[in-house]
């Protein structure tokens, strides 16, 4: 990893914004991306410990559920969890598939298309998605528009949080913890070609080890994301406790981003004002009939996992 | 280990069983999934419970628990029945054509010698028939009846694939898959490693399980292979020095052994411990014994020690039992003949097994000394918390000190991992608050001690009083200091042939410096070469492998002379050629041995000598037949659990001696606190998470918000019979108490049959207690039995029974 390969003020996308982002720089920056080679993974939560480390983050003290996961979800406090799931395939053999689940920082994030505050979701050149907290305001928009139901909202302070891919890590040169705490290797960071090109790697071992529907979890309806997988079964992603098997952005916020917004942003400053008068006078939780609801789009897809998983 | 953590990368098959590397050692377990990647290694996860090693593995068996050398032993049969072994290693390298004496026989489960009454052996027929010359006879064509070969052939004979389907509740077709995969490493240029941990230590016949691996890989020829040998995965990281520096209650540094009551003249106890070769011309490194002895008793009395009064011998405690164990221990406690204690690191009331029993014991002792950086349960066993620990602390008089110690990031010291290397630390910040390091706190008791038998005297004050204490600092003796003790330094000039090879005051190069006049002091001699004039060996940190084998003879330092894999002349052929040219190690060059190690064996003995491998054995030779050294005979036979969810050993179902292991360690106050069956009727075994460290880490805030309660896990059918679902809270109980935990339902628990019978098997996770920042439980400990395996007295923790129950 090079240094350079994340600039803060190098951002390519930023939240309601129509103004162009920087253009001068050219080379030197790179697309990172961070692979999850789940056939690898022993599910020992170490990236889990590092990211709360690294983060200051400490989560409360919660329950068994009656399954390997805790946290049982993402929280503020958790930008990342492991998640266990038994799956018995066609012969009657049983596989514990483990997936670390966080941000998968899509090419083209929902999240960010969704936001109405100007800046509170970046994209950086070298493809990372970060939160800018100080500019969150708190609607939820975000929650809505992530196809992977990653961000959550802090009850502390009413802001969005979810996993930065340790943006100021990488800013310095280094990987993202999670990827320097894992003992198997099953966490690889570096450029995307690198990572795909690892990734075809390890496809091909595992299907001379049997398994013939191996591949790369790297979804063209967000773009293709900076957090790839490599699956055993990329056909069934949806085993993998509720991976989306064609995710998208929500029809809800496409709405808000290609009618809605623009019309708002036509007058200077309007979504800022917007989200602010949003906030003072309703608060986060009500959103307007024409809005993306996130409560709604969450149960929703929880629906949607719960029903994958049981599927055979 | 007898190889190391990187050389599992060298390995072709990967065995783990008796161990759940992924889940306990998952720093360690990159190797295994580095020799998946370099090699393309198969994973093999035998065990009770399909875990975190089976997630990644590529086969895997359930396997009842307590069952291994029903599997192994069938294994054995399995491999030479179908010639499936390498013949060239077990011919030139194993006890394999030794003849066993007449007389020694094994009937209905049980070797010749069995004493009922005392659950032990008397042991004179397990020997070889030896000449007039003291040597073994052989038959090198292995069909002598008497042969090691013919006996252990006809002792696993009974393992056959039917009978270890009814022991070890394992389908048949995949036992046979499983021996087939196994096989595979017979080949030359094949290695296969196996991987255990406590999932073999803790049985009642523990420690036969090890030794039914290790007669495996020497069928396989895998001992002293680059990926290949038995090793031993170690829970503490530095549990591995606690056997080296002799802290079991038998044992003195290095291995060596504490004379036992009868041994009261010295001439008598170096006679019986110098092992001279049962075959010509062989090392039996235990024939200098003397030198080790003489050396550590020059460390512990120094000038008083002398040829004159041989050497202070009869300043050591001579056992009365063979071991003072911690079972023991606790066993006096509750009679209320041990009346004080120290838990140095030790956390026994959690710990140790029927925790009534342990509570019992602590609240009868007049003082106990609690040394632990954490405030730990055993700490707090007086005081009352609630239904975890339902205790009146105004009936117990016991005085409880705690004396908080640092964490090992707190000190300088060396630390010694399962490959063997010693590897140094330094202290990286002060220790917190009042607490000191365990070396000033020792070092405080002692001087202390000294004082009082100086002022007052006492009873036999001698061993306290001309104890060496040569530190700069006597309140606080650095580890550097202590370190130098353990390598050795020479006390007067030492010679060899002539020339002097050390003066008088140097630390010593390695254990082969060692004398038996008393010109030499060593602590622990496999320790000597870990500091010397050369400096702190541990402390190096040049990682380069040159033969890029996993060797990094510049990395920290091992046990013993630096060697990283034991055995290592057994890589090559009888010739000094590599038995497989991709994995060559060592190598005879002409003149002498070379290679990426060093070796384990003379340097310069050419292959001519016949100078066989293992030179710590008589004979140089691996050993199928353990003679004397283990307790329940020299082959293992497997015996059922002290609880067993099956009425007899389908081995010798009419031989109720043969049930359980006939010489396990059971005390008759603890007959009545064992269960049947018909009881509690399922199978429990214990064991840990990754996401915790014992009792430890439920004082870690991280610790508990990855793994926050106590839990344990039952299987989806047992599950659907007692109407338990997942999340809910059920109550387990075993004959000797119950707990309290939620209900892990999952798939990867399955009812086995075992001979005829449908057997549920509950896994029960140790951690959590009533201490720390995690929810609160009652300990695991309350439910296991107080029971030792027969050689070690290591608790039985994995095989027992429970009942469960919704709550």
């Amino acid at each position: 990893m090079r240094g350079d390969q994340i600039n803060l003020q190098n951002i390519i996308a930023r939240s309601a914004t129509n103004e162009p982002s920087p253009q001068i720089r050219s080379g030197g920056v790179e697309q990172v991306t961070k692979l999850i080679d789940v056939s690898v993974c022993i599910g020992c939560k170490a990236c889990q410990v590092a990211c709360m480390e690294w983060n200051d983050l400490r989560d409360e003290v919660g329950e068994c559920d009656g399954t390997y996961n805790a946290p049982q979800d993402l929280t503020p406090s958790s930008f990342e969890v492991m998640r266990f799931s038994e799956y018995e395939n066609e012969e009657g053999d049983l596989e514990w598939l483990i997936r670390k689940d966080n941000c998968m920082h899509c090419a083209e994030p929902g999240c960010l298309k969704a936001c109405p505050s100007p800046g509170a979701i970046v994209q950086y050149a070298n493809g990372i998605v970060d939160f800018n907290s100080e500019h969150c305001i708190g609607c939820g928009y975000c929650v809505a528009g992530c196809p992977f139901d990653i961000p959550r909202i802090s009850k502390k302070d009413n802001k969005a949080y979810k996993c930065t891919l340790c943006s100021d890590r990488v800013y310095h040169g280094l990987e993202p913890a999670c990827v320097k705490s894992c003992p198997t290797g099953s966490i690889q960071f570096g450029t995307k070609e690198q990572m795909l090109d690892y990734g075809a790697h390890r496809v091909g071992k595992l299907k001379e080890r049997g398994f013939d529907n191996a591949g790369i979890y790297d979804p063209a309806g967000v773009g293709g994301t900076h957090v790839v997988y490599v699956l055993q079964h990329a056909d069934k992603p949806e085993i993998y406790s509720g991976l989306p098997k064609d995710p998208h952005i929500s029809p809800t916020v496409e709405l808000w981003k290609g009618v809605t917004k623009p019309l708002m942003s036509a007058v200077l400053g309007v979504s800022v004002l917007a989200g602010f008068f949003h906030y003072m006078t309703k608060g986060p939780k009500e959103e307007p009939e024409d809005d993306p609801d996130p409560d709604q789009a969450a149960a929703e897809r929880e629906q949607d996992r719960h029903d994958e998983e049981r599927r055979p | 280990m007898t190889n190391s953590w990187v050389d599992i990368r060298n390995a072709n098959i990967v065995l783990s069983m008796g161990g759940n590397s992924a889940e306990a050692h998952p720093v360690g377990f990159r190797w295994v999934m580095q020799a998946k990647e370099r090699s393309d290694a198969i994973l093999i996860s035998i065990d009770p419970r399909y875990n975190r090693t089976t997630a990644v593995a590529d086969y895997h068996a359930w396997i009842r628990t307590g069952t291994d050398i029903a599997f192994l032993g069938g294994l054995i049969s399995y491999l030479i029945e179908s010639d499936r072994y390498n013949r060239e290693y077990v011919e030139a390298y194993t006890d394999a054509a030794h003849l066993v004496r007449e007389g020694f026989e094994f009937h209905d489960g049980l070797f010749t010698g069995y004493d009922e009454a005392r659950h032990q052996y008397d042991k004179a027929t397990w020997n070889f028939d030896l000449d007039e010359q003291g040597f073994a006879r052989r038959d090198e064509t292995l069909q002598h009846p008497r042969c090691v070969f013919q006996l252990m052939r006809r002792h696993y004979s009974r393992y056959s694939v039917e009978m270890v389907e009814r022991i070890c509740g394992m389908p048949q077709a995949k036992v046979l898959q499983l021996w087939d995969l196994l096989a595979q490493s017979a080949a030359p240029d094949k290695t296969m490693t196996i991987l255990y941990a406590l999932g073999w230590t803790q049985h009642s016949v523990g420690a036969q399980m090890i030794r039914t691996g290790a007669m495996v890989q020497l069928l396989l020829g895998n001992m002293g292979m680059p990926g290949g040998g038995v090793n031993a995965l170690r829970g503490h990281s530095n549990i591995q020095g606690l056997t080296d520096i002799g802290l079991l209650s038998n044992l003195l540094t290095g291995y060596m052994t504490l004379p036992a009551a009868g041994a009261q003249d010295y001439r008598g106890y170096i006679q019986e411990k110098v092992r001279q070769p049962l075959l010509p011309n062989q090392v039996s490194y235990w024939k200098y014994y003397e030198r080790f002895f003489v050396s550590t008793m020059k460390a512990f009395y120094g000038d008083a020690a002398t040829v004159e009064n041989d050497w202070c011998y009869h300043w050591l405690p001579k056992l009365s039992e063979p071991l003072y164990d911690v079972l023991y221990a606790v066993n006096d406690m509750t009679k209320g003949t041990m009346t004080g204690a120290i838990c140095q690191g030790f956390n026994i009331l959690a710990a140790f097994p029927n925790k009534a029993k342990v509570l019992d014991g602590l609240s009868k002792l007049r003082y106990l000394v609690i040394m632990d950086p954490l405030a730990n349960e055993t700490g707090e066993f007086w005081k009352n918390h609630g239904e975890f620990n339902d205790v009146d602390p105004s009936q117990i008089q016991t005085t409880v000190f705690r004396l908080p110690t640092s964490c090992f990031a707190e000190d300088d010291g060396s630390i010694t991992n399962s490959s063997r290397w010693l590897q140094w630390h330094h202290r990286a910040v002060p220790p917190p608050g009042e607490a000191k390091t365990d070396n000033a706190i020792l070092a405080g008791l002692f001087q202390r001690l000294q004082k009082l038998y100086q002022e007052e005297g006492g009873a036999f004050p001698e061993p306290i009083l001309n104890l060496t204490w040569e530190y700069s600092d006597p309140a606080h003796p650095a580890a550097a200091e202590l370190a130098q003790e353990y390598n050795g330094r020479a006390l007067a000039d030492i010679e060899d042939q002539g020339r002097i090879i050390r003066r008088k005051g140097e630390l010593l190069n390695d254990f082969g410096d060692l004398r038996a006049d008393g010109s030499t002091s060593c602590g622990c001699w496999i320790y000597s070469g870990a500091w010397t004039e050369q400096g702190n060996m541990m402390d190096r940190r040049d990682n380069s492998d040159p033969y890029d084998i996993g060797v990094t003879l510049g990395w920290a330092w091992a046990w013993p002379l630096n060697r990283r894999i034991l055995y290592n002349r057994a890589s090559a052929r009888p010739d000094g050629t590599p038995w497989d040219p991709n994995r060559a190690l060592i190598w005879w060059s002409g003149e002498r041995w070379v290679g990426a190690d060093v070796p384990d064996y003379p340097i310069a003995a050419a292959p001519e000598e016949d100078i066989k491998p293992f030179i710590l054995s008589e004979s140089g030779t691996g050993h199928f037949f353990a003679s004397e050294w283990l307790g329940e005979g020299p082959f293992p036979e497997h015996y059922e659990p002290l609880e067993s969810p099956i009425p007899n050993n389908p081995l010798h179902p009419q031989n109720p001696l043969a049930y359980h292991n006939p010489v396990a360690r059971v005390f008759a106050e603890d007959r009545d606190t064992f269960g049947t069956f018909e009881e509690f009727p399922y199978a429990a075994t214990t064991y840990r998470l990754t996401e915790h460290f014992h009792y430890w880490t439920t004082h870690v805030l991280l610790n508990a918000i990855v793994q926050p309660e106590k839990f344990v896990e039952i299987g989806e059918v047992l599950a659907g019979e007692l109407g338990i679902a997942a999340g809910e809270k059920v109550r387990v109980r075993s004959k000797r108490g119950h707990i309290d935990a939620v209900a892990v339902v999952t798939k990867r628990l399955r009812p086995l049959q075992v001979d005829g019978r449908t057997v549920h098997q509950v896994g029960i996770p140790i951690h959590w207690g009533f201490t720390g920042v995690a929810k609160k439980a009652h300990l695991t400990n309350t439910l296991t039995p107080f029971v030792g395996d027969g050689n070690t007295q290591t608790p039985e923790f994995k095989s027992f029974l429970v009942n469960v129950e919704k709550l």
